[in-house]
């Protein structure tokens, strides 16, 4: 009877156990089919549920935040004819993209541009003959595009005609904010500039959007791999060169010296007695004269 | 033939004793260097002639230095550079051989000994807000006595011993709000009389038991009018100040602790008073008041009582009272008259006796006396003398005695703000300067004496004449030109207004001027110099014209104040003219054109956005007006972080009828949002810099095109929060951004973000490649990153078909409104030092290899090779790349101890670099100045064109003669074996 209240107990235990366990995973099931569901891309995927709990949670606060904050944006291109006002001349559209970590960037940007009314058309003709500046600008924050400074950008208006107008945007961004814009057409700009019309008078646009690049981070040598290096350095240098191969150019000179040196001296040595006699003769000589 | 064995192993030993060396040695030190040290303005002087034997005075300055100099001949027996945010407060002596200074706000005291400098102790007090601070010092101590040095600063009172720097005790006021204004320590007496101001409207004064630091007792008083300006004690329990609407004078009795105050109006004492302003000396039972530009002497009687004993005039120095003999108290006062000073030391009891007067001629460019202290002394004669040091406008430093000038210090020179280099005087013919001093014989003996030293056979005296002989060698003082261009002149402006030149050659000063304004107004005595051009610098007519320089003051500390110009010849230091200019000085910008008498042509902006054209001249204009459309500029908006590029736009005719004024309009602006960035550094190249070539051959016979633009804006910015000291943030808070911008379009060329990088960014710019210095805070250590920038749109021109069929671009001219491609290469090192300034070297052709020259913490100066800094750089170089000198690749760049140029001196308190070409491609004038000013030239790869100064000639000649007689020798010895042998 023990043994069966015992087998009861265990087998009540187990259950309990067992149910409690898979009650746990039905929640967790739930759990994911919801964010699933809200954020409209199933995702279903057994890595996904069988993902323990701690790592659901960013998962979920990063989806929540693309849901709420993903947001698109829209900001004008203004543009002024050499001292003349600003004036609307194009619409930015971006999506803006915010990320868990509080940072936010631009993305998906695409520009339409409003083409030149016959007025513009004037007045750019007017900069085309004096040489003069055509400017633009942007708001220097997207986020409140009536920001509190703008960024602007000009150029000769030379520059811009080819066959039609060719304008290259690059726009320099940190976060949501616009540091600086380039502007200016797509080659070369050569420098006596020609007065030229453009034949078409359309807006040929390109953007570039620039974020900052990242430094490369200083190489740090530890200790091991210093050393490895010098292993190899050591190897590497040609092997030590004998002494007659380094300084055989010094020593044959002096080897030379040396060699006329002795046969002087043995010449020397011998020589008195030669030497005496050459010199009676040339005194006998002399005498003889 | 022995004979010919012996001459070709003197050769031998000749050939091998000449082996050139390039690296300095000890006896070379001061050849082509030079070294001058300053103290900078003096603030306060202490006196201190207890021992005969040793007679200095010790004065601390405003560029923080304390020091000890001679009174006899005014060298410096001792200083110490105290930090730049260190500013010394008061010195003093104490217990006889200390020197007691207290700086920053009160919050530092440090006591050195007075015969070697040596510090003795130092002690941080503790330091709650900001205040004025106040140092007493007992004096007449007894020894057996150890009265403490009360230092009040910070909100706190502190009792410190002065053995051996112990705080005692300290009372904390930061509560109240109570400033200290006066403390009294009567002798023989435990208790101390602090008096100060509560709210500047209450006067407390606390009696302090000097043992414990317990209040014993406290008494107030309020003063209804509220109190203002300086306070002036005129005796010891007695202060006079002056109340809020500054017409009354307030005589604050204090003894035994009560309080009585006693008003006298001003109006009272002198008729028609003005504001009135306490002067600081100490004057016993006496006070000095500037009312209406006069100074009045006001007696302070027993019973508080005011009368006026005398007036002067209002340009008169004063100093303290001195104790003379007899219970008497005399002080000095100087006042100009002419091109004289007058010095007169009066009994300050009886005015009308003076001790001693004395009128002295003085240097007009020297300007007003600031400030004098005076010293007693017996003569010979057992009566007292005075000597009196004082302080001029110009920042000298001057000791007066017996009616002279003992000695002066051109003290002025530690605040150099700008360096600018000038040529000297061509040598014309008949006008030598210095006649030739050496006829053949000495020459010769010169040579030989060379010619042992570089055998080592010199004895001691020997050697001491050799020295002499290079220090005077070879003309190097001469004030004209020299074929290698050794000889310049440095010209440097200096805070007080003051120009200087500078001879390269020993540093001594040639001329100087002091900067005064022409229209001489009330206003605009005297400006400060701001900056310094050159203005004119003849090559066409160099024999009859002489080139001069730009000096532009200011009359304020105010950017919008109106500015001084003025023009100096650079020979002869005198003033060609000098104008008041109606609008104020934001930028000088040096134009790239000059007129015919080669004057050079610039723009000055001012705060209107509007810019002027200088020398305002229709020829200068007309020039202007044919580049009027390719003239552009730029400001940087630090506060806002905003930088605009500016074009010009129309003559501002329609507001001013001046035609040398412009309006301009924004081209281009680049905005850093403030949440996130803050300009910390822009930097942009020098002008004058000349590139050598624009092509770089890389080993694989590769070609890479330097692009070299005059108009690159180096940029760095922080986030605001890493805006502060080092380790005030976390590396997650901080990062540094670095811009490289087009000033002409506003194009940001380059951008590279370091994160967890923290300034201060010392940083330089020559020809394409810019090297920043920072702080990393992930790695704990300061970090050196090169940008070198190519031009890649030039790339394809290495062709040499297309080169030689002429299908390059390379006689195209550039235009900055083509879209550049560039071509960054990047690479960073640790470096271990943090850094005050970064220059480098500039030669004549650009040829020559650079070398960084970087200002250390320790106030030395490092030459580092721009190949250590070579993004170039790899783990393991070929073959080929290390034939050309490429380094193999550290993590971190080498100091090497060797390669300061300072060798052992310091440039204390450097903060500038400035290097200028000589004629001689190899070589470079360097120029440090901070405190102290160095000088030398360098030769960043070895003086490759011309032979060192101590060449001997004489072993070249002995040489050549010696083959000569060995060749002639032996072929007499030749011939006569010949001969022999024919007889044979």
């Amino acid at each position: 009877m023990a043994k069966l209240t015992l087998f009861i107990f265990f087998l009540s235990s187990l259950l309990i156990i067992s149910s409690s366990l898979a009650f746990q995973s039905d929640e967790l099931l739930v759990d994911d089919d919801e964010f699933g569901l809200e954020g409209a891309k199933p995702q279903s995927t057994p890595l996904h549920t069988s993902s323990p709990q701690p790592q659901q949670t960013p998962t979920f606060r990063k989806r929540y935040s693309d849901l709420d904050l993903d947001s698109k944006v829209q900001f004008t291109l203004e543009h002024a004819f050499g001292d003349s006002g600003f004036s609307p001349a194009g619409t930015f559209s971006a999506r803006l993209k915010s990320w868990s970590h509080g940072g936010k960037t631009l993305t998906k940007l695409r520009f339409s541009r409003n083409g030149f009314s016959d007025e513009e058309k004037d007045s750019f003709k007017n900069l085309l003959k004096g040489d003069d500046f055509y400017r633009i600008r942007l708001p220097s924050s997207v986020i409140s595009p009536p920001g509190k400074e703008f960024v602007v950008a000009s150029v000769r208006a030379r520059c811009l005609p080819r066959d039609g107008l060719d304008e290259h945007f690059v726009i320099h961004m940190e976060g949501a904010n616009i540091l600086a814009v380039s502007y200016g057409s797509l080659g070369a700009c050569q420098y006596p500039r020609q007065f030229k019309l453009p034949a078409k008078w359309s807006f040929n646009s390109h953007t570039i959007l620039k974020s900052s690049e990242q430094a490369p981070r200083t190489p740090i040598f530890t200790e091991e791999i210093l050393g490895g290096e010098n292993a190899e350095g050591e190897v590497e240098p040609p092997p030590e060169r004998s002494f007659w191969a380094k300084y055989w150019m010094y020593l044959i000179p002096l080897g030379l010296v040396v060699m006329n040196a002795v046969t002087q001296a043995a010449n020397v040595a011998e020589g008195p007695t030669g030497g005496q006699a050459g010199g009676s003769q040339v005194q006998q000589s002399a005498r003889r004269r | 033939m022995a004979m010919a064995v012996r001459v070709y192993l003197l050769l031998f030993v000749f050939l091998s004793s000449a082996i050139v060396s390039f690296s300095l040695y000890e006896d070379q030190v001061g050849l082509m260097d030079w070294h001058q040290r300053y103290i900078g303005k003096v603030k306060h002087a202490v006196f201190h002639t207890q021992k005969t034997g040793r007679k200095r005075v010790i004065v601390s300055t405003e560029e923080n230095v304390v020091a000890s100099l001679d009174l006899r001949r005014g060298e410096i027996f001792w200083r110490h550079v105290l930090g730049t945010k260190d500013a010394i407060d008061g010195v003093d002596i104490a217990l006889g051989k200390y020197v007691i200074t207290l700086s920053s706000q009160g919050s530092m005291l440090r006591a050195w000994n007075l015969p070697d400098g040596q510090m003795v102790w130092e002690t941080s007090l503790h330091s709650a807000q900001q205040s004025k601070s106040l140092l007493s010092v007992p004096i007449n101590l007894k020894v057996d006595k150890d009265y403490p040095i009360l230092v009040f600063g910070g909100g706190y009172l502190h009792a410190v011993s002065a053995v051996d720097g112990e705080v005692l005790w300290k009372k904390d006021f930061t509560a109240e709000g109570f400033e200290v204004q006066r403390v009294l320590q009567p002798p023989e007496s435990s208790i101390i009389y602090v008096l100060g101001f509560l709210h500047s409207s209450e006067a407390v004064v606390y009696q302090i038991d000097s043992k414990t630091g317990e209040v014993v007792a406290q008494k107030s008083m309020v003063f209804p009018g509220g109190f203002s300006g300086e306070i002036s004690s005129v005796s010891s329990d007695k202060v006079v100040v002056l109340d809020s609407t500054r017409s009354i004078l307030v005589t604050i009795g204090f003894l035994d602790g009560d309080i009585s105050f006693q008003k006298t109006r001003i109006s009272e004492l002198v008729e028609d008073s003005g504001n009135a302003e306490i002067l600081s000396p100490l004057l016993s039972n006496m006070l000095a008041v500037k009312v209406n530009k006069r100074t009045i002497f006001v007696r302070v009687g027993g019973n508080g009582k005011l009368e006026v004993v005398d007036s002067l005039s209002d340009e008169t120095a004063m100093s303290d009272s001195l104790p003379v003999a007899d219970d008497q108290v005399a002080f000095a006062s100087v006042h100009h008259e002419g091109s004289k000073i007058h010095l007169m030391v009066k009994l300050v009891d009886d005015l009308d006796n003076v001790l001693l007067r004395e009128s002295i001629q003085m240097d007009q460019h020297r300007g007003r006396v600031h400030k004098v202290f005076i010293n007693n002394y017996i003569k010979t004669d057992r009566s007292n003398g005075f000597r009196a040091l004082i302080v001029m406008e110009d920042h000298s430093l001057l000791l007066l005695q017996q009616g002279a000038i003992v000695w002066s210090r051109e003290e002025g020179l530690a605040s150099v703000t700008d360096v600018t280099t000038a040529e000297l005087p061509v040598e014309k013919d008949g006008v030598s300067v210095a006649k030739v001093e050496h006829t053949l014989v000495d020459w010769l003996k010169g040579h030989m004496l060379k010619l042992k030293g570089s055998l080592l056979l010199a004895s001691p005296e020997d050697v001491v004449a050799i020295q002499e002989m290079r220090m005077k060698s070879s003309g190097r003082n001469k004030l004209t030109r020299d074929h290698n261009g050794f000889r310049k002149l440095f010209i440097a402006l200096t805070r007080a207004g003051k120009l200087f030149a500078l001879h390269t050659g020993d540093g001594r000063i040639v001329w100087s001027m002091l900067l005064t304004s022409p229209s001489n107004s009330e206003a605009c005595a005297r400006p400060s110099g701001i900056s310094l051009y050159q203005w004119q610098v003849p090559h066409h007519h160099a024999m009859d014209e002489n080139p001069s320089v730009l000096v532009v003051g200011r009359c304020g500390s105010d950017s919008s104040a109106p500015a001084v110009l003025s023009f100096v010849d650079v020979y002869t230091g005198k003033e060609i003219s000098s104008s008041d200019i109606a609008h104020s000085v934001v930028q000088v910008m040096p134009l790239p054109f000059t007129d015919s008498t080669e004057q050079r042509l610039h723009l000055i902006a001012d705060t209107d956005g509007h810019v002027h054209l200088y020398p305002k001249t229709s020829e200068a204009l007309s020039i202007f007006q044919r580049e009027f459309q390719n003239v552009y500029w730029y400001t940087v908006e630090g506060d806002d972080g905003i930088i605009r590029g500016h074009a010009m736009k129309s003559s501002c005719a329609g507001e001013t009828a001046d035609e040398y004024c412009f309006t301009t309009r924004e081209l281009w602006t680049v905005v850093f949002p403030s949440e996130s960035e803050k300009i910390i550094s822009t930097l942009t190249r020098k002008p004058n810099e000349v590139v050598h070539t624009q092509a770089k051959v890389s080993t694989d016979q590769d070609v890479l095109y330097k692009y070299v633009s005059r108009n690159l804006l180096f940029v760095a910015t922080v986030s605001p929060k890493g805006a502060g000291e080092i380790g005030s943030v976390t590396p997650e808070e901080s990062a540094l951004v670095v811009y490289l911008i087009d000033t002409i379009t506003g194009r940001i060329l380059h951008r590279l973000s370091h994160q967890g990088c923290q300034g201060p960014v010392h940083a330089v710019f020559s020809e394409n490649w810019v090297v920043y210095h920072y702080f990393n805070l992930r790695a704990h250590k300061y970090e050196v990153t090169v940008v070198e920038i190519y031009d890649q749109s030039r790339a394809e021109n290495k062709n040499v078909w297309k080169l030689i069929l002429g299908k390059h671009n390379l006689t195209a001219p550039i235009s900055s409104y083509s879209r550049p491609e560039m071509l960054t290469k990047s690479q960073s090192y640790f470096f271990s030092q943090s850094v005050k300034t970064i220059a480098v070297t500039s030669t004549a052709k650009g040829i020559t290899s650079k070398q960084l020259l970087i200002g250390t913490m320790g106030d030395q100066i490092l030459a580092l090779d721009k190949r250590f800094v070579d993004p170039r750089r790899t783990l393991n170089p070929s073959q080929a790349e290390k034939e050309e000198g490429i380094i193999p690749l550290t993590d971190s760049l080498p100091i090497i101890p060797q390669s300061y140029i300072t060798h052992s001196l310091k440039v204390e308190g450097l903060r500038g670099i400035v290097t200028a070409p000589s004629k001689l491609e190899s070589t470079t004038h360097v120029f440090a100045y901070g405190v102290d000013l160095f000088y030398t030239r360098l030769a960043p790869s070895k003086t490759y064109d011309s032979l060192t100064d101590d060449f001997s000639y004489a072993l070249l000649l002995i040489t050549i003669v010696a083959l000569v007689a060995a060749i002639y020798i032996t072929w007499v010895l030749s011939e006569k074996k010949e001969l022999s042998e024919k007889w044979r």
